[in-house]
């Protein structure tokens, strides 16, 4: 039976990871770096990559890997959403990487292990697993065409692009331009990357490198939204014990308590089904299923929490300085990235036999 | 792990198979003595009781051995396998779940002698008179008087939301004895006899057509002083243990997936084709991803209690669990169309069980009203959630100071 609950190991590696991010990335700088040149924190993503090793977890040690699991990805994945951190953990460690461990090409794998390359699936962020993504065209060993919406490019080191011949490709990221978009989720940038002939080196078949690497984003990605939720309702139950108007704290007036009660439950409801997805894919029993509950019901609990936060902060949540924006926008992202919910209850019909007319 | 750890826990181990050795020994001497082929089932079960296997964990002679409650599991297997009667514990779930703990913890030794054996039995059916019908989220504000009398004590009131009350032999009640002090304090504990001349049970009928609870009027009820429960005053913190077993004795139980009222509605679903609209498919996914998710928590609870790290979850599960069943049997009643207009049977029945399988989509979508209210309204469980796991400030209180007597009602 899948295993819910978080071993000792785990809180262990949560408790490092908190540490760092306590140490490293507080809310007020993340919230400046947003607007400057270097809207990734390559330095933070240094100590967690290749201090603490983090960005190996999903590689066998054979492979210059940890030989961690998703259970322990999934950990790391909640810190880093409760912290908002401006890191290409997720499409890098997670999303690549299991791309590459599709293919054939342990030279990349290891490189990006180790944490001293960053590695981009050229898929648009809001491509679901099993959904139909944009490819380019491959000529004399060069490929050629734009593909949009994909995120954290211009952190890239490596970017593993589908060919329309149905190769998936490395192209170094100085063989390519890469444009920013303005994004919604100012924590997690978007880019368009434009190839015109970026040389590049065959490393395997797209479809199911893309099929494998956006299902595990896909259900860490829960993990990630649980850290988001977690924060924003911890910090508004914090805040609202704090601030008093009518002579009384805000947080013991019975609407606001029984909002937050009931995004508590829904916290708690996300925790179990993120294990599960986490588990499952750690285990590869029931995968498909975990992951899609997971995402059908991730987005609303973590996008209600960081809505909620607005409101209940009042007008101090309306405002720039205060970090509940960068929450609101990375939930809102998230609820598209890797597919809608709407898209994985599709796919649950299928998955579990409640079939449409 | 350390060589004294090692030889601690190896020790505690082979203890541990040695107690449920000897409590497998006792089974089968017990087995042996009375064949449970040959033997009138109540004397199997009073022979039982005296053997000390009724719940091992009770202290001997009232039924136990003093021995760990986990324990119970191995004696009960024996029996099973032996083909022995057991006593029907869903029709006195009641007594053994509530009333036993509390005449453990709270009464004389004579009380204890009296009550028990014939509680675990079945011989005599145990209800609760709590509730009133100006007492229900506020239990504490009850109006029901209890009035000394010599040896005796005069019960008035009425009380309500009581099942089992007509095949009751006894019952656990809560009544003021002193209006003067503050609601809490002024409450005490009886054992009253269902069988006085004062006590009428009348059915309770619900929005489903059937009774499961009743209505119980007390005119001029007489209580020996001898059946009191705990100190005179005392009823309140005496009601807690009723009320904790109550809790305790809720959940626990793995559940498969669609094991719950999802699953009739998906069965319906995949049989009738001819029901489906687009309209209903998206709702139905959204709850059945919903219901997955509250299965899920409920394991999540389930493994947290194994690894003895009891979580607040168990604050929330019931309210989910109101809300879906709530919403996928209304669901289930649309899907049906047309036939979602009949229901099955209005006829006043008197279940002993509540069966939600058992009956159409219109009754579970009446009975699971009732989720929302029974044990706890979900706005009360929300009220606890906020103060007890968030930590937000309690509600203000104008009653506590205040003689129960002027309070307003």
């Amino acid at each position: 039976m899948t295993d819910l609950l978080y071993s000792e190991e785990e809180e262990a590696l949560r408790a490092v990871v908190r540490d760092l991010l306590t140490d490293h990335c507080d809310a007020a700088s993340v919230i400046a770096r947003t607007e400057s040149d270097a809207p990734h924190d390559l330095s933070l993503w240094k100590s967690l990559a290749e201090g603490i090793g983090l960005a190996g977890l999903l590689v066998p040690e054979a492979q210059g890997g940890q030989g961690a699991t998703h259970r322990e990805v999934a950990v790391v994945l909640e810190e880093l959403g409760r912290a908002v951190a401006p890191v290409p953990y997720l499409t890098s460690a997670v999303v690549a990487t299991e791309a590459l461990l599709a293919c054939d090409a342990d030279d990349l794998l290891a490189e990006l292990a180790s944490g001293r390359r960053i590695g981009v699936l050229a898929v648009s962020l809001s491509v679901a697993p099993g959904g139909s993504y944009k490819a380019v065209r491959h000529e004399n060993g060069s490929l050629h065409g734009e593909l949009t919406g994909i995120a954290d490019a211009a952190a890239a080191d490596v970017l593993l692009v589908p060919g329309e011949d149905g190769g998936l490709y490395a192209v170094d990221a100085g063989a390519v331009s890469v444009v920013p978009q303005v994004s919604l989720d100012l924590t997690r940038p978007l880019a368009t990357v434009v190839l015109d002939g970026a040389s590049a080196r065959r490393i395997g078949d797209a479809e199911p490198a893309v099929r494998r690497a956006l299902r595990a984003g896909a259900g860490l990605l829960a993990s990630e939204q649980l850290g988001v939720a977690d924060w924003t309702l911890t910090e508004t139950v914090r805040y609202l014990k704090e601030r008093k108007q009518f002579n009384r704290p805000v947080g013991g007036f019975q609407a606001l308590k029984h909002r937050l009660a009931q995004l508590w439950l829904e916290v708690v409801s996300l925790r179990a089904a993120a294990r599960n997805a986490a588990d499952a894919l750690a285990t590869g029993e029931d995968t498909d299923v975990a992951v899609a509950v997971a995402q059908a019901y991730a987005a609303s609990v973590a996008v209600h929490a960081a809505e909620e936060a607005v409101q209940l902060h009042g007008g101090i949540g309306m405002t720039w300085e205060h970090p509940a924006h960068l929450y609101l926008k990375r939930a809102k992202a998230d609820s598209i990235a890797y597919g809608t919910a709407g898209a994985h209850r599709e796919a649950l019909a299928e998955l579990v036999d409640l079939q449409a007319l | 792990m350390s060589e004294e750890t090692t030889e601690e826990t190896t020790r505690a181990t082979t203890e541990a198979a040695s107690a449920a050795a000897e409590l497998r020994r006792r089974a089968q001497e017990l087995l042996a003595a009375h064949p449970p082929l040959e033997t009138d089932q109540l004397d199997f079960l009073k022979a039982r009781f005296d053997a000390g296997l009724a719940w091992v964990h009770y202290p001997e002679g009232l039924g136990g051995l003093g021995a760990p409650r986990a324990l119970q599991a191995v004696v009960d297997a024996e029996l099973e396998a032996a083909g022995a009667p057991d006593n029907d514990p869903r029709r006195i779930g009641i007594g053994l779940g509530m009333a036993a703990p509390t005449v453990l913890r709270f009464g004389t030794e004579e009380q204890k002698q009296r009550f028990l054996r014939p509680l675990w039995v079945g011989e005599e059916v145990w209800c609760q008179l709590f509730s009133e019908p100006g007492a229900g989220s506020d239990l504490a504000a009850l109006g029901t008087r209890a009035v000394r009398e010599g040896e005796d004590w005069i019960v008035n009131g009425q009380k309500v939301w009581t099942s089992s009350a007509h095949l009751a032999r006894w019952a656990i009640l809560i009544a003021r004895t002193d209006p003067d002090v503050p609601k809490h304090a002024g409450i005490t504990y009886f054992i009253c006899d269902m069988t006085d001349p004062g006590v009428e049970v009348r059915p309770l009928r619900q929005i489903t057509g059937e009774a499961e609870f009743n209505e119980v009027f007390l005119t001029n009820v007489r209580i020996p002083d001898a059946h009191r429960l705990g100190e005179i005053g005392d009823g309140w913190r005496v009601a807690q243990t009723t009320l904790m077993n109550e809790r305790v004795s809720i959940g626990g139980m793995r559940i498969p997936r669609e094991g719950g009222m999802i699953g009739p509605i998906s069965k319906t679903w995949r049989e009738r084709p001819e029901l489906r609209t687009h309209d209903l498919h998206q709702r139905l996914l959204k709850l059945w991803v919903e219901a997955e998710v509250a299965r899920l928590s409920g394991e999540r609870l389930r493994q947290q209690l194994v690894a003895g790290q009891p979580g607040h979850e168990g604050s929330g599960m019931k309210l989910a669990f109101a809300r879906l069943n709530q919403e996928i049997s209304g669901l289930e009643v649309e899907l049906r169309g047309e036939e979602g207009l009949l229901y099955d049977d209005w006829t006043m029945r008197r279940p002993e069980l509540v069966d939600f399988t058992g009956r159409d989509a219109g009754y579970r979508y009446l009975r699971s009203k009732g989720n929302s209210i029974e044990g706890g309204t979900s706005e009360v469980l929300l009220n606890i959630v906020a103060e007890r796991v968030l930590g937000l400030p309690a509600e203000p209180r104008t009653d506590k100071d205040v003689a129960w007597k002027d309070l307003a009602r």
